[in-house]
């Protein structure tokens, strides 16, 4: 390629060091992302079984209105209704929160993935609730939700890029930002695809074998 | 309506069933089915499928709920009572003290594949009869030495065969240390070879303690040695109730014969 084509190779190398550092922005806000809607999501599977319809119908409203909602406009509207929070915090909370919204049906479908033979074992053994969920149904549901775990990491993962909009400065936003400066995009933007790429595909080949393992 | 009661020493039946009342949707199990069982028996409860047999053991472990009359547990009311005339549920903190006294081995072992043998066993003694786990642990061993299961201790409840995982869950019901026993069909998800080390386990426990004993099984040559009461039962009603040697040699009732004459061949 030459200095007029579309791929210069110095733009490529000179951005490179950038968007390395954009990535470690966007690994941390998926890594801490996900913590949140682990957590949360787990909460609000629990939430659903409640007998009581004053806890599961305004919740059953909330976890819908998140999910029929675009995240990137969950994005905006919280960072301006929060702008003295750090964008990055608003980034990983939003992130959290609206995949906390799907987490919580993986854990919903692990949890009644627990054979029916594991409840009645403890009331057999006489088991109080809690210590049932704690030491029996829980950890079988949780290892069911590993592979749906692992998807929605990398799914939240390649979603990062709507933080641009909120100006965190993560990986695309380091490309745009290089884009802005030299006018050239062609090269940062492919780097950006390949640094997802790079991490993605790896970590979905690792998803699928633990729901080889686990199957 | 057949009714029977407990023929032994007297004193309170270890178990009473009175008017029970099972249904699901339109479908009637058990029909005011009354009987009793006294402490130390070990009853046999034979019938065809869907006659009410596993229902029976699973309302004594409260996996599922009667649709009316009592169950009395050493005379203590269980699941429900009456309250002047109103029937009503049993809050689950007083099942519990009464439920403590029962234990049940399941046909598929229901063993939990998250822990090793040794704590599928100490789980309860330690979280429910708060047990120190050191004794807990001695008492386990003790019980693993007895199905012959000490070498699988620290095994995976998946690294172990039907037949052993069904010798661990016997070791764990045991370990309750529970008045009465209660064995839904425990051989009949094992392969032919393995039923006899099973039904070897439960002889002895049938030998050397006075565990009252509730089963449902196919295997009639067990039952007839293992057990000194049987029960025949057909659509929810007991038709037929005699000592194994009878029941299996000269049944009476035409349901009883046309039954053992399809299950002996």
């Amino acid at each position: 390629m030459t200095e007029n084509g579309i791929w210069n190779w110095e733009h490529a190398w000179e951005v490179l060091p950038d968007l390395l550092e954009g990535l470690v922005v966007t690994i941390e806000a998926t890594v801490v992302g996900m913590a949140i809607a682990s957590i949360l999501g787990l909460f609000i599977a629990l939430a659903m079984r409640s007998p009581s319809r004053w806890v599961t119908i305004p919740l059953r409203f909330v976890v819908d209105f998140i999910r029929m909602t675009p995240l990137l406009v969950q994005l905006v509207f919280v960072w301006l209704l929060f702008s003295t929070i750090p964008t990055l915090v608003v980034g990983f909370t939003v992130l959290g929160v609206h995949y906390a919204t799907y987490m919580s049906e993986v854990y919903r479908a692990g949890i009644e993935a627990v054979p029916k033979g594991q409840w009645e074992a403890a009331t057999a053994l006489n088991l109080p609730k809690s210590r049932t969920w704690r030491a029996v149904i829980l950890p079988q549901a949780v290892r069911n939700t590993l592979p749906g775990l692992g998807n929605y990491a990398i799914s939240m993962f390649k979603e990062t890029p709507f933080l641009f909009a909120i100006s965190v400065v993560e990986m695309y936003t380091k490309a745009q930002q290089y884009g802005a400066l030299t006018f050239s995009y062609i090269e940062p933007l492919t780097l950006v695809g390949l640094l997802f790429l790079l991490v993605s595909y790896p970590t979905s080949l690792l998803v699928r074998r633990m729901e080889i393992r686990l199957a | 309506m057949t009714s029977s009661t407990s023929t032994a020493q007297g004193g309170v039946p270890a178990i009473e069933f009175k008017d029970v009342v099972k249904r699901f949707g339109d479908n009637v199990v058990l029909d005011q089915l009354n009987f009793s069982v006294a402490k130390g028996d070990r009853v046999t409860l034979i019938g065809p499928s869907g006659s009410g047999k596993t229902t029976i053991l699973r309302l004594l472990m409260t996996l599922e709920e009667a649709n009316g009359g009592l169950i009395l547990i050493d005379g203590d009311p269980y699941t429900h009572e009456y309250k002047g005339d109103r029937w009503v549920e049993i809050p689950e903190k007083r099942r519990r003290v009464v439920r403590n006294r029962v234990g049940m081995v399941f046909q598929q072992f229901n063993l939990f594949p998250n822990m090793t043998v040794l704590e599928n066993i100490i789980e309860a003694p330690v979280n429910v009869l708060g047990l120190k786990k050191a004794d807990a642990v001695a008492r386990a061993e003790q019980l693993l030495e007895q199905v012959g299961m000490s070498e699988k201790r620290d095994f995976k409840t998946n690294q172990l065969s039907g037949g052993q995982q069904q010798r661990v869950a016997i070791a764990r019901a045991l370990a309750m240390d529970p008045e009465i026993l209660l064995l839904d069909e425990v051989t009949s998800a094992l392969d032919p070879e393995i039923v006899a080390d099973v039904l070897g386990v439960l002889r002895e426990i049938a030998e050397t303690t006075d565990i009252t004993m509730l089963l449902v099984t196919h295997e009639m040559q067990f039952a007839r040695e293992v057990s000194n009461r049987v029960l025949m039962f057909d659509k929810g009603q007991i038709v037929e109730e005699a000592d194994p040697e009878t029941m299996f040699t000269h049944p009476k009732h035409e349901r009883t014969q046309e039954f053992l004459k399809a299950v002996l061949g």
